[in-house]
């Protein structure tokens, strides 16, 4: 089938429709609420959207790969439990700095428990972390299964007021993943995984190690959630076995509305940043637009499916005019 | 040599008699009174009937392939049940009329869903959990946190009941539904065309399928479906939540996979799905019997999801 040009620019820049929407959302964020680009304001909302960010750039590299990980949500649970049952409300540094090492290698492990159903045994991927959701949803409930526990005030507060030349800490860690995931996209590595993702039977017959590579993406999906419940456990310095739950779904829709398909071997990460930002600024505008509290969820939603329909829209649309 | 082979729905089927009878020697299990045995079995079908109506429309939605899912049933099961709750309002004359309510509004939502996917080319996965947010949001708007109704009799006698030979309704209800889905993706055109364009949209639009009022159809009536189920979800337990429908949600693909049918679409058959719904139903149940916390509870659920799909739910190698 024929793609029309707008097809066409939007397969070679997968994040420039994020990016219209991101400049929409940032226009109406600014008139409703006009000091957004103050700094402070910036960072206020910005360590409320890094969690997200860093879930939904795991999921996208999942995704490119052919995949999808609906276990993200209950990693970042196990974290979060993990940290504030072990390091406490008075624990002392060194330990802290330990168990957020130490999180990041238990996110790589339910990763790579994940990997391993998938890429080694041939699972299908939806329901195989679907299942394994259970588990660590399950192991997050049973470390703490009443909220409590929290981190030291030190590593919240680094967390939350860290501000650098302006510009907000957050900024920085996303300024630092999109450097890291422009040197992969470089190697040998980065063209495997969109080649697996697209064409994993053609990958094959070329050589490429299609299981090692799919079984990397579940193992940099569990990094990323495990990155996001550290950043989760330091913004709201308490813990909770259910606080990922929401962050599943909504970082699976950061990553489509920044123009990763979910059927693999195309997109980036650049986008579903832009995607999980512009979820958050739209419940910013709605908060700020003073819609009746009832409404809140659904013009919320309304918007999220306007904003996944836009494309064939216009597609359809322009396909009409030609 | 034959390789010895077992089709998914009679293994579930098997997993679930053994489960049940092992369950039989649990402290506060039947023991030995078959008569104690019988009620509890009756119960558990009953209890599967609600899951297995809903994931009868993820059924459809995932034989007709091109990674076909539902993820708005949750959400249309609460919003038919808090309409049904309200509509019936107590009174035995209003129970067709909410039945038909659920099955328009359902029917609607999914025709929306339908829309996304044949026309906007949305992925299903993003554009059913796109309008299971906007249905979670009307539902608020509708009830605004409150919910006053009540069913009525008539649908307790039943759904809830025994009927005949200590039978309960809903059992009777779901026995003649799945013969009406037996026919459905056998016996009709509808479930050629369906088997058709789940195995390759392209070879069933080139002889003559229509493709996209197949989708749209299908789509349609899996939120039919869920509406169904949102109407006997309510008629089973007497009241509504605003989360009543959440917890069918995912088990209702599980139950689909369960049965052996590929998430890739094409293949499949209903009697895998009720077969599904029964086993997970069981384990839940069994693990609530067993009095485990949640944690528990949750773990078990999810290893043996994960036993039950490696054991059969494995995608064919690239060297073949």
């Amino acid at each position: 089938m024929r793609r029309s040009r707008w097809q066409d620019v939007t397969y070679r820049n997968p994040y420039l429709f994020a990016l219209l929407l991101l400049i929409i959302a940032l226009a109406v964020n600014i008139l409703l609420q006009p000091n957004l680009v103050a700094s402070a304001t910036l960072n206020s909302n910005m360590r409320v959207f890094l969690p997200l960010i860093l879930v939904a750039i795991g999921q996208a590299v999942v995704m490119i790969g052919g995949g999808i990980d609906i276990s993200v949500g209950a990693i970042v649970s196990v974290v979060n439990a993990l940290l504030a049952t072990q390091i406490g409300i008075n624990g002392d540094p060194g330990t802290a700095t330990i168990m957020m090492g130490a999180a990041l290698f238990v996110g790589m492990g339910a990763g790579a428990f994940n990997g391993l159903f998938v890429a080694y045994l041939r699972l299908q991927p939806i329901i195989t972390t679907f299942a394994s959701s259970f588990l660590f949803a399950g192991l997050a409930l049973f470390i703490l299964p009443n909220p409590g526990g929290g981190v030291p005030s030190l590593f919240t507060a680094f967390y939350r007021e860290t501000i650098l030349l302006g510009l907000p800490l957050a900024l920085y860690v996303i300024a630092l993943t999109l450097a890291a995931w422009a040197l992969v996209r470089q190697t040998r590595y980065g063209r495997y995984l969109y080649a697996v993702g697209g064409k994993p039977d053609a990958a094959y017959e070329t050589g490429v190690p299609v299981r090692a590579v799919q079984f990397s993406s579940y193992v940099v999906s569990g990094l990323m959630a495990a990155l996001g419940g550290i950043a989760i456990t330091l913004l709201t310095g308490s813990g909770n076995a259910q606080v990922g739950d929401p962050l599943t779904l909504s970082s699976i829709t950061a990553a489509v509305i920044g123009g990763t398909p979910l059927s693999g071997g195309a997109g980036g990460i650049a986008g579903p940043i832009m995607g999980a930002v512009i979820l958050g600024l739209v419940r910013n505008i709605i908060s700020f637009a003073n819609v009746e509290t009832w409404w809140q969820t659904f013009v919320n939603a309304a918007i999220i499916v306007l904003a996944l329909a836009m494309p064939g829209i216009i597609n359809l649309v322009r396909r009409r005019n030609v | 040599m034959r390789r010895l082979t077992i089709s998914p729905p009679l293994a579930a089927v098997l997993l679930a008699i053994v489960l049940f009878l092992l369950s039989g020697l649990l402290p506060n299990g039947f023991g030995n009174n078959p008569d104690i045995a019988l009620a509890q079995a009756i119960n558990i079908v009953r209890l599967s009937v609600f899951l297995g109506v809903i994931a009868a429309g993820q059924t459809l939605v995932i034989i007709s392939g091109g990674e076909g899912i539902d993820l708005s049933a949750g959400a249309v099961v609460t919003l038919t049940a808090i309409l049904t709750y309200t509509i019936v309002n107590g009174q035995d004359a209003q129970v067709l009329p909410a039945l038909l309510a659920a099955l328009v509004i359902g029917g609607a939502i999914g025709l929306v869903n339908g829309v996304g996917v044949a026309f906007l080319k949305v992925a299903p996965l993003v554009m059913t959990l796109g309008m299971a947010g906007v249905v979670s949001g009307l539902i608020l708007v509708l009830t605004q946190g409150n919910v006053s109704g009540a069913i009525a009799p008539i649908m307790t006698r039943l759904i809830a009941r025994p009927v005949v030979l200590g039978i309960p309704g809903a059992i009777l209800i779901w026995a003649a539904f799945g013969a009406l889905m037996w026919l459905l993706l056998e016996r009709t055109r509808f479930g050629k065309h369906l088997f058709a364009i789940g195995t390759n949209r392209t070879t069933a639009r080139l002889s003559g399928v229509n493709v996209t009022g197949m989708v749209l159809g299908v789509y349609a009536l899996s939120g039919m479906l869920a509406g169904l189920g949102g109407f006997l979800v309510v008629g089973n337990t007497g009241v509504v939540h605003i989360r009543i429908g959440d917890p069918f949600l995912f088990p209702s693909i599980a139950a689909v996979a369960v049965g052996g049918t590929l998430l890739s679409g094409g293949k499949g058959s209903y009697a895998g799905a009720m077969a599904g719904a029964l086993v997970l139903t069981l384990i839940t149940s069994l693990l609530t019997t067993m009095q485990q916390p949640e944690s528990i509870r949750r773990m078990v659920l999810g290893v043996t999801l994960l036993l039950m799909i490696s054991i059969y739910g494995r995608q064919r190698g690239f060297r073949q």
